[in-house]
């Protein structure tokens, strides 16, 4: 994927974790979905999202890895180029 | 002698506005919460109450319940502290239908893009039960917690099993009431092909010209608290609930049993449950839907459960004429503006009664609000009916303040 997808990738991600809730200004790489307040039930609904834009497919134990808003980018970015 | 339940807060979002005290002052002056033949909840705005996190987990009938029963924690003053042990505080909230708005757009999901993107909210949002779940989660109440189902009489339903609850020592306080938000497209097409709505889009209950019921929305929450824990704990007292009766009429899906027998025993149980005859009665909240048949069937039912003679005399008005019918949570707002009639002394009228039919001859309250006459001399009494489709039918009776 290029620079510009995942910055668009980004983006997205920033932007629908803001819909869930948290302020869009803490939403960082490095803040954590538990600072957040994300729950798995938003991990959901982003994973609905991201496989109905990127078709990147993102399955439960993939999201328990999952810490930080950066890790999430990353792994829709390393799915969607492989 | 069973133990008696005092109410120690109020709260409810109608069609009139947010909150309990102006439910009630705004039915007292006659205004009517009806518009365009609907009771919408046009002042209530989710962000006003709710975090953008919370509002998107809540169905619209939850988030009534939630702001609701915030309302009502906070006149039972327990906003700083709450005052029993949390596993023995109770939550029972009714729904009619429950969240149609969430069902209706993740159906319309899942038409469009496909299965895969229904929500993992759908559910949550929608079971019937959100309200109460979501009313014991957001205020960290941790005792026996359910919704009850029973249509247009839920509401009532709720209160008598929280009272029975308090009676049977399961709980030293519980959380009640009902939520209902149903004004949808489909919600009115459903109503409208039962031929139950007013085409008119007017509520008149017991006018001759009464033409079917106008579909409203909203929540009522009660603070139940044993009387005794209460009255130690120095809280303010708004009224008691003294008797609750429950019948089924078994007889047909939607139709009232015409005679109002089985409606008239929930009555006498009410009563015989808060240990008065009706002689001590001051005023009757009546379920008065606005339809042919309730208000009729109500009517006999009064007759057959307080006596000819004294159901003549004793007033009777209906939350509906203002507010329209709340579904599930009609006995809960209905019981809350019963209990506002007898701690403020003043009863709302039937608004919208202008033409009487011959056949029924009660005392509607028509046109100005009234005071509320103070039986004899101790704390007024007062009858709630609820009957629902599906022949359920519940009587609650509430007793002023002064007693406790």
């Amino acid at each position: 994927m290029s620079a510009t997808n995942t910055q668009q990738v980004e983006s997205r991600v920033i932007e629908a974790l803001a819909s869930f809730g948290p302020d869009e200004s803490q939403i960082t790489r490095q803040a954590t979905f538990e600072e957040l307040e994300i729950d798995s039930l938003d991990l959901v609904e982003l994973a609905q999202i991201v496989e109905d834009e990127y078709g990147v497919v993102l399955k439960g134990e993939d999201m328990k890895e999952l810490k930080t808003v950066g890790d999430a980018i990353d792994l829709i970015v390393a799915r969607a180029s492989s | 002698m069973p133990r008696r339940i005092a109410i120690t807060g109020l709260g409810a979002v109608t069609p009139l506005g947010i909150g309990a005290q102006t439910l009630h002052e705004r039915w007292a002056a006659g205004v009517v919460g009806i518009s365009n033949g609907a009771g919408a909840c046009s002042e209530f705005e989710p962000k006003d109450f709710l975090s953008v996190k919370e509002a998107r987990r809540l169905d619209r009938f939850s988030q009534f319940a939630v702001v609701a029963a915030g309302e009502a924690l906070a006149d039972a003053g327990w906003e700083n502290q709450v005052p029993y042990d949390r596993a023995r505080i109770g939550c029972v909230i009714a729904t009619g239908i429950g969240g149609i708005h969430t069902v209706e757009s993740q159906h319309d999901v899942m038409r469009e893009k496909g299965a895969k993107m229904v929500s993992p909210l759908g559910i949550p949002q929608y079971m019937p039960n959100a309200a109460a779940a979501a009313v014991a989660m957001k205020y960290g109440l941790q005792g026996q917690m359910y919704g009850v189902v029973s249509a247009c009489s839920g509401g009532a339903h709720a209160i008598g099993s929280a009272l029975r609850m308090i009676q049977y020592g399961d709980a030293d306080a519980v959380v009640t009431g009902g939520a209902e938000a149903t004004l949808t497209e489909f919600g009115f097409a459903c109503f409208n092909s039962m031929q139950a709505l007013s085409p008119s889009g007017v509520s008149r209950p017991f006018d001759a010209r009464r033409d079917g019921f106008v579909m409203g929305e909203g929540a009522g929450v009660l603070v139940l608290e044993e009387a005794d824990a209460a009255r130690a704990r120095g809280a303010r007292i708004l009224g008691e609930v003294a008797g609750y009766g429950s019948t089924s009429d078994a007889y047909h899906l939607t139709a009232p049993e015409p005679t109002g027998a089985s409606a008239a025993r929930a009555i006498e149980l009410a009563l015989s449950d808060a240990g008065i005859t009706s002689n001590e009665l001051s005023y009757v909240n009546a379920h008065g839907t606005s339809t042919q048949l309730n208000d009729a069937a109500e009517t006999a039912a009064l007759k057959r459960a307080l006596g000819d003679e004294r159901a003549r005399q004793i007033p009777v008005s209906s939350t509906k004429s203002t507010i329209g019918h709340l579904l599930g949570a009609a006995g809960a707002v209905e019981g809350v503006a019963t209990v506002q009639a007898l701690r403020h002394g003043v009863i709302a009228p039937t608004l919208g009664y202008e033409v009487p039919d011959p056949e029924l001859d009660l005392d509607y309250v028509p046109g100005e609000a009234r005071e509320l006459p103070g039986a004899n001399g101790a704390s007024p009494l007062a009858l709630s009916n609820s009957f629902a489709f599906g022949g359920h039918n519940v009587a609650l009776v509430f007793r002023g303040p002064g007693s406790l």
